[in-house]
């Protein structure tokens, strides 16, 4: 069998789907590089050329925004809009809808491409676009949500299957979480104030900031591996009653976790300890999907020797239980009091972003752009493998360094002598951390070498002469 | 009511509610009914002629 076959005669829009997909690689290069060039000038601090835009402040909120908001999102629009249509076996709702959020999305990415560099910003973490651009992203989504449930409401399928609930709640909660958090006056054209202010506009924040992660970088993508990972294995998900649990709880529990990234600041104590249980309990359900999704393979992990993209899905999976593990145990206030301010962070963050978000896109793409281009495989098996190694590679180098550095960061500034003095400066802590600065770096030159690599093997697939690249006997075998 | 009791029958009607989608998802009634539903991922290649061995990928 085909597993990657179109039904005949079926008229799905995939022309969205095969512009958001081939942007996705294009931004996700554009975001990456952004990070290896930030991440060289921790250790090379003249790669700023003395240049304002160039200059680590701004180029951090660039990066950040390209892999959340272009890649990210990208391969989301992407992804959803073909799981919607060939779940509910009907045509994309408002097509040229459709085609409006796909071109008002690349025009806002610019605009934060060129704004974020000059030195525009709401200052807010993941939030930092100007107000003009912050009504663009409100109008665009509007447009989203209403060609996705449209598309869902013409469905010819009785049930919605629960990818698609995983795409509505996030599609759903990501507009209120930007509309509330964005709420500013507007000073200018170019400069706004946040409506909130003191604890409260942090409070905001955060709930914003760790729903941003619930919702979009966890609830979208669990979308696609609830997709992509039955598609590729050839089986439907191990349990469907786990899978509905497993929204409901998540989605549930998920909106309370933010105050974690405020222990001991000026937010009331029994809103940090509330943040604190709630993304303890948190572990439950991100284990629960977790399983449903590694399981689906039981019986048919012989696959993982012969498919990389399988492998792609099922260690995106890995690192999203690891991930879903490190971050209660970190929201722990005695742990943060270690870990909050320090490389430990970041290294978290990345084996969420690389490992989990950037690995499950990279995987479901390689099974959707031979579809998209009646090919029956991607151009070359074997760069799907060496781009697995190269990004797993990359992603352990980068988080283990991050680890080291972090807990010696953490160690060494609560570090005291007996007579109550600090044992050692903040620079003697920065220069203990150079060569896990350059291990990290070296983790990001792998990560974004396999992006390369994916590029050419997307490029040679997209222009190989119709069928000739027909599935093989193994990787058909699902 | 105080504040503490509203919090309190919250609790509850949270907790009640998790145990009823529990109950829902497993009950045994609908087990066929999600059986299908797990299948949609399939289902819309199965209506062409690739169905012949479709049988493998129950």
């Amino acid at each position: 069998m085909m597993n990657h076959s179109q039904p005949q005669g079926a008229d799905y829009n995939y022309t969205i789907v095969r512009q958001f997909s081939l942007t996705t690689v294009f931004w996700g290069i554009v975001g990456m590089s952004v990070g290896v060039l930030i991440a060289a000038q921790l250790i090379w601090p003249q790669l700023n050329f003395d240049t304002p835009w160039l200059t680590y402040s701004r180029l951090r909120p660039l990066h950040t925004n390209a892999v959340i908001f272009a890649f990210g999102t990208s391969a989301l629009f992407a992804t959803s809009y073909y799981i919607v249509q060939r779940t509910c076996q009907t045509r994309l709702f408002a097509p040229r809808l459709a085609a409006f959020t796909f071109w008002g999305w690349q025009a806002i990415i610019i605009s934060a491409a060129i704004s974020l560099p000059m030195g525009f910003t709401q200052g807010k973490e993941y939030a930092e676009l100007e107000w003009p651009i912050d009504i663009a992203i409100t109008i665009v989504w509007i447009a989203y949500a209403v060609v996705f449930f449209g598309t869902i409401v013409k469905r010819t399928t009785s049930h919605i299957y629960v990818a698609n609930w995983f795409f509505g709640a996030f599609i759903i909660t990501v507009a209120v979480l930007h509309i509330v958090n964005s709420m500013a006056v507007p000073l200018s054209l170019t400069k706004s104030y946040s409506l909130y202010s003191g604890a409260v506009d942090a409070m905001v924040q955060w709930w914003y900031g760790h729903n941003a992660v619930g919702f979009l970088l966890t609830a979208g993508f669990l979308g696609m591996m609830y997709y992509f990972v039955p598609k590729q294995a050839g089986r439907p998900v191990y349990s469907y009653r786990l899978s509905i649990v497993h929204f409901w709880a998540l989605i549930a529990l998920y909106i309370w976790a933010g105050p974690h990234h405020l222990h001991y600041t000026a937010l009331p104590d029994w809103t940090q300890s509330l943040g604190m249980v709630m993304s303890l309990i948190l572990f439950a359900p991100s284990w629960g999907g977790m399983i449903n999704g590694i399981m689906t393979l039981s019986g048919a992990w012989h696959k993982l020797r012969t498919d990389p993209i399988l492998r792609f899905l099922v260690v995106s999976l890995s690192f999203y239980g690891m991930s879903t593990f490190e971050g209660p145990m970190m929201a722990i206030k005695t742990v943060n009091a270690l870990s909050h301010y320090t490389d430990w962070t970041i290294g978290h963050v990345h084996s969420g972003a690389l490992g989990w978000v950037a690995m499950v896109s990279i995987g479901s793409l390689y099974h959707l752009i031979p579809v998209l281009y009646n090919q029956g495989r991607m151009y070359s098996t074997n760069l799907i493998n060496v781009h697995f190694w190269l990004a797993t590679i990359g992603t352990v180098l980068y988080i283990v360094s991050m680890w080291i550095s972090g807990v010696m960061q953490g160690l060494m500034w609560r570090a005291v002598n007996s007579d109550g003095t600090l044992t050692y400066s903040f620079v003697e802590s920065l220069e203990a951390s150079y060569p896990f600065y350059f291990v990290r770096f070296i983790g990001g030159v792998f990560f974004l070498t396999g992006m390369f690599i994916m590029a050419y093997n997307v490029i040679r697939t997209v222009k190989a002469p119709k069928d000739s690249l027909p599935a093989i006997a193994d990787a058909k075998a699902a | 009511m105080d504040y503490g009791t509203l919090r309190g029958i919250i609790t509850i009607v949270v907790m009640v509610t998790f145990i009823g989608i529990f109950a829902w998802a497993y009950s045994s009634r609908r087990k066929d009914q999600f059986d299908d539903a797990a299948n949609l991922v399939f289902s819309d290649e199965e209506k062409t002629e690739v169905s012949k061995d479709s049988g493998e990928k129950k």
